[in-house]
């Protein structure tokens, strides 16, 4: 029963500090935007003395800005394919089964994001060192991979611990084996989380830096390209543009993410 | 003739806990066969030790005289209508219902004719198109026993499919599902923690608990001849006096404290615990003066005279041949 | 009569799915198999191979790492002051930006969780995990446009009259410097603004969880809102923010962008590491550094733990 109670209604404070709280999530966003359209191009000067769509053009020419997007989006595919197949399999393997240790590995399959990035970052190095890997391009996939995986399990296995037993027994029951019932039943129930989950691990894998930077070697992918920046601030409207960028390209996986996966309360 | 379904010495455990221990019986062709008895007494194992969702850890499993220990469900001539109606809720209604048929690969004219004609004998002959979502818990169960149905199963295995309608449509679909049964003549094994069902609607009963059985036979066998104080408790709550006999309650006189006990019957005297009024009949709670509860359950107006405020004194008393013996547990 | 009743038997892939139906831990295991050696090799490897080197030392004129095992590097770490102090300092601030987290974060989660409906709730999780998402960098850039000493903030404060204010706030020992964007104050704020939806999800998640009726037997037994608040809701809130602390708390320990991008003088672990394995070239020391964390979270998540922090996750 749900009463008028004066505490059921949010009070004027309550409201006023929710939204005063979403605001301060979402100002510093929008000023980047803001900033990526100034006329000013040496300090931070705020209000803008001016508006201009210059630093669009000047920053689409830019070879390193294409180079290091090109890295970037190379990476992020591949270790978000990698992730699936990794993730899937041991979402599959732990959702639901009775084996022994398997708190143990689920503990081990979030360590990646339960750690701070740098000590996945600081590992991988002092691997590369002992087993004498030099840094590439793979070197970075391997990275990524490592911690887009724990996204798309998480996911994949969220999914699945929602999807009841029953389903799978009628399924069977009704004749189907193991594949029939996997094909019909399952994957379609699990493919929004699978897509979301490979959506994510997408834009994680993209905007990565800490990370990326120890497992990099001159490599410039577009974070580490944007890090540099921040410290040689001779184009700093072109950083502005990028920063824009980053926010677009990242943006759209993830509200793609959340609308597959949205609750079915959030649905009309 | 073979029987539909044989259990030989099962067993299943969950780790440490023995779901079903050491279980054998038998059920033949054709029958309404009841598993009876409270939540985790072994009844659903059974049942899943029957379509194949589990396999025992011992003992054997038979349909139709064939060893099945090891078969999975989709090799089983055996189908389930779920508690929770297991619907696939990205198909449609007549998808549903055809799925069986659709993954043995028949072919599709057929499918939706048998389809159709299964969702006719629902009396559902217009839903086909529909989405589980939209139908109510009654049409819902209907889709489910379709689409065990189509299969032309031997044996159709029921999970408290009742558990979750309300009391008018739930004696509906008791009379409907008992009336398919004997139409369609397959075996049907229904499991139900509700005495009143199984009693009413099954040819033969099992009453589980703690992973046995503790009696099998037919409804009558079950209710007027318990054979240990678990079925007399659990069946019609039953008296269980001194742990040796059970009385029912409708046998129990209730009269004025002091008064003479009729020729052949026990006497008894104690006070009123209370006394609760319930429609046609009237229960009298009593605790006697060696201390046991005994429950009489009296047509209502009877014994009008009697104070029935609690701590009042009554004398109970009930036919010798009313006693029924129980075995030791 | 089963075989015989379906053609589809004698499919060698529905032969597999029976073998695998009678065998289903063996499949679980080949299941496992490929993230578990990718696992075991990639990440649990590394973080061996991060262990050793920090039982390595460096040899201090040649310069090079000898690979023998010894205390030395975590006797260098342990025993120089300057070295505990950047641990004391790291420490503090993910304490602080903890404390802070929550305390935002609360009113926040609490009005998504409990008064908004709807669309409206659909907005709010949206509106938290979008900023969540967005591009780590371009956010600690953002913050260092804020901050900056002609930036929007101080533009604001100017305008508000505050300016004095301000100066008076930077001139504090221990939390002040020239500008915000170079002070402890401004890391913090960046700090807190970076990991509150990490905060506040769990807490939204924790107070949904929360009955309604619950509170609404507090106020028929009656409680104030405010004893409603302290007494039924914080407790049942505090799995909640226990999960949402592991994820401040961690987070802050390792980060080394944001004190060097928005930051003091002082080091702070996560740059300890990030430099010594740079420009010092001294990996040992570096992965000395970055057992401190994994130390400090271990001692934290057993707190967490006993918080019930895990249920809520």
């Amino acid at each position: 029963m749900r009463s008028s109670r004066d505490w059921e209604a949010p009070s004027a404070g309550a409201r006023f500090a929710a939204w005063a709280g979403i605001a301060f999530l979402h100002v510093p966003v929008a000023i980047i935007v803001l900033y990526a359209f100034t006329t000013e191009d040496r300090s931070y000067d705020f209000p803008p003395p001016g508006l201009t769509l210059r630093w669009f053009a000047l920053a689409f020419e830019r070879s390193d800005i294409w180079a290091a997007m090109r890295l970037s989006i190379g990476v992020a595919s591949l270790a978000t394919a990698a992730a699936l197949v990794l993730g899937t399999l041991a979402a599959f393997a732990l959702a639901r089964s009775r084996i022994r240790g398997k708190n143990a590995l689920t503990l081990l399959f979030v360590l990646p994001i339960a750690l701070p990035g740098i000590i996945t970052g600081i590992a991988l190095l002092a691997a590369m060192k002992l087993v004498g890997v030099e840094p590439s391009f793979w070197t970075i996939v391997a990275g990524h991979a490592t911690f887009c995986m724990v996204i798309v399990y998480n996911n994949v296995v969220a999914r699945l611990r929602r999807l009841p037993q029953s389903w799978i027994e009628a399924s069977m029951d009704l004749g189907a084996d193991s594949w029939q019932t996997f094909r019909r039943i399952v994957l379609p129930q699990v493919a929004t989380a699978l897509l979301a989950g490979g959506m994510l691990a997408f834009a994680l894998s993209f905007d990565e830096i800490i990370v990326t930077i120890f497992t990099s070697g001159h490599q410039q992918t577009l974070p580490i390209w944007f890090f540099n920046e921040l410290f040689r601030p001779r184009d700093r409207p072109i950083t502005n543009v990028v920063a824009v960028l980053v926010i677009a390209v990242t943006l759209v996986p993830i509200l793609l993410a959340y609308y597959l996966t949205r609750p079915a309360t959030e649905r009309d | 003739m073979t029987a539909a379904i044989e259990f030989h010495d099962v067993r299943r455990a969950f780790g440490t806990i023995v779901a079903v221990d050491g279980v054998s019986f038998a059920i033949e062709p054709g029958e309404f066969f009841s598993m009876l008895g409270p939540s985790g007494s072994g009844k659903t194992t059974c049942l899943r030790l029957i379509a194949g969702f589990e396999l025992p850890d011992g003992g054997q499993v038979r349909l139709d005289g064939i060893d099945v220990s090891a078969t999975p469900p989709y090799e089983r001539n055996v189908n389930t209508v779920f508690q929770d109606y297991a619907l696939f809720p990205h198909m449609s209604v007549l998808d549903n219902v055809t799925y069986g048929l659709r993954v043995r690969r028949v072919a599709a004219p057929e499918c939706r004719r048998r389809g159709e004609e299964m969702l006719a004998l629902v009396k559902l002959a217009d839903a086909g198109a529909r989405r589980p979502a939209q139908l109510s818990g009654g049409q819902k169960q209907r889709v489910a026993l379709a689409r065990a149905l189509v299969n032309q199963p031997k044996v159709l295995l029921l999970d408290e499919p009742l558990g979750a309608l309300d009391l008018k449509l739930r004696e509906e679909m008791q009379l409907e599902l008992r009336g398919l049964q004997r139409r369609l003549g397959i075996t049907f094994v229904y499991v139900t923690h509700d005495q009143g069902e199984a009693l009413s609607m099954s040819d033969r009963v099992v009453v589980f608990n703690r992973g046995r059985i503790e009696q099998l036979g037919s409804p009558q066998a079950i209710y007027a001849q318990p054979r240990t104080a678990f079925v007399a408790g659990f069946v019609g709550a039953a008296n269980v006096i001194d742990g040796r006999y059970a009385v029912r309650g409708e046998h129990i006189g209730v009269a004025p404290a002091g008064s003479p006990a009729p020729e052949g019957a026990v006497r008894i005297e104690g006070t009123i615990v209370d006394t609760q009024y319930q429609g046609a009949v009237r229960r009298w709670q009593v605790r006697t003066d060696d201390d046991q509860l005994i429950t009489a359950t009296r047509p209502e107006g009877e014994a009008n005279t009697l104070h029935r405020e609690p701590g009042a004194r009554v004398a109970l008393s009930w036919a010798r041949a009313h006693q029924i013996p129980l075995a030791a547990d | 009569m089963a075989a015989a009743a379906f053609a589809t038997a004698s499919r060698p892939l529905r032969a597999a799915s029976t073998f695998f139906f009678r065998r289903q831990a063996l499949a679980v295991y080949l299941l496992l198999v490929p993230p578990l050696l990718w696992f075991g090799t990639v990440y649990l490897g590394s973080l061996f191979a991060l262990l050793a080197q920090s039982f390595y030392a460096i040899d201090e004129f040649t310069a090079t790492v000898v690979p023998r095992l010894t205390l030395k590097t975590y006797a260098q770490l342990l025993t120089q002051p300057a070295n505990l102090d950047i641990v004391l300092r790291t420490s503090e601030m993910a304490i602080a930006v903890t404390i802070a987290a929550a305390v935002v974060a609360f009113p926040i989660a609490n009005y998504m969780a409990r008064y908004a409906r709807g669309r409206m709730k659909a907005f709010f999780y949206v509106a938290v995990m979008l900023p969540m998402w967005t591009s780590y960098l371009v956010k600690v850039y953002a913050w260092r446009l804020i901050l900056a000493k002609e930036g929007i903030l101080s533009w604001c404060l100017g305008a508000l009259g505050l300016d004095g204010a301000l100066a008076a706030l930077l001139r504090a020992p221990g939390i002040g410097g020239p500008s915000l964007s170079s002070s402890y104050l401004g890391m913090f704020i960046v700090f807190v603004y970076m990991w509150l939806p990490y905060m506040i999800l769990p807490v939204a998640a924790a107070l949904e969880r929360v009955p309604a009726n619950l509170l609404s037997a507090s106020a028929d037994l009656g409680a104030r809102p405010s004893q409603t608040f302290w007494r039924v809701m914080l407790p049942l809130a505090m799995p909640g923010v226990a999960a949402g602390s592991i994820f401040t708390f961690s987070l802050t320990l390792g980060d080394y962008i944001i004190p060097s991008v928005v930051g003091a003088p002082g080091y702070f672990i996560g740059m300890m590491v990030y430099q010594q394995q740079g420009t010092a070239g001294n990996i040992p020391l570096a992965a000395a550094f970055s057992v401190v964390p994994i130390v400090l979270i271990g001692i934290y998540l057993a707190l967490a733990r006993r918080a019930g922090a895990f249920d809520a996750l």
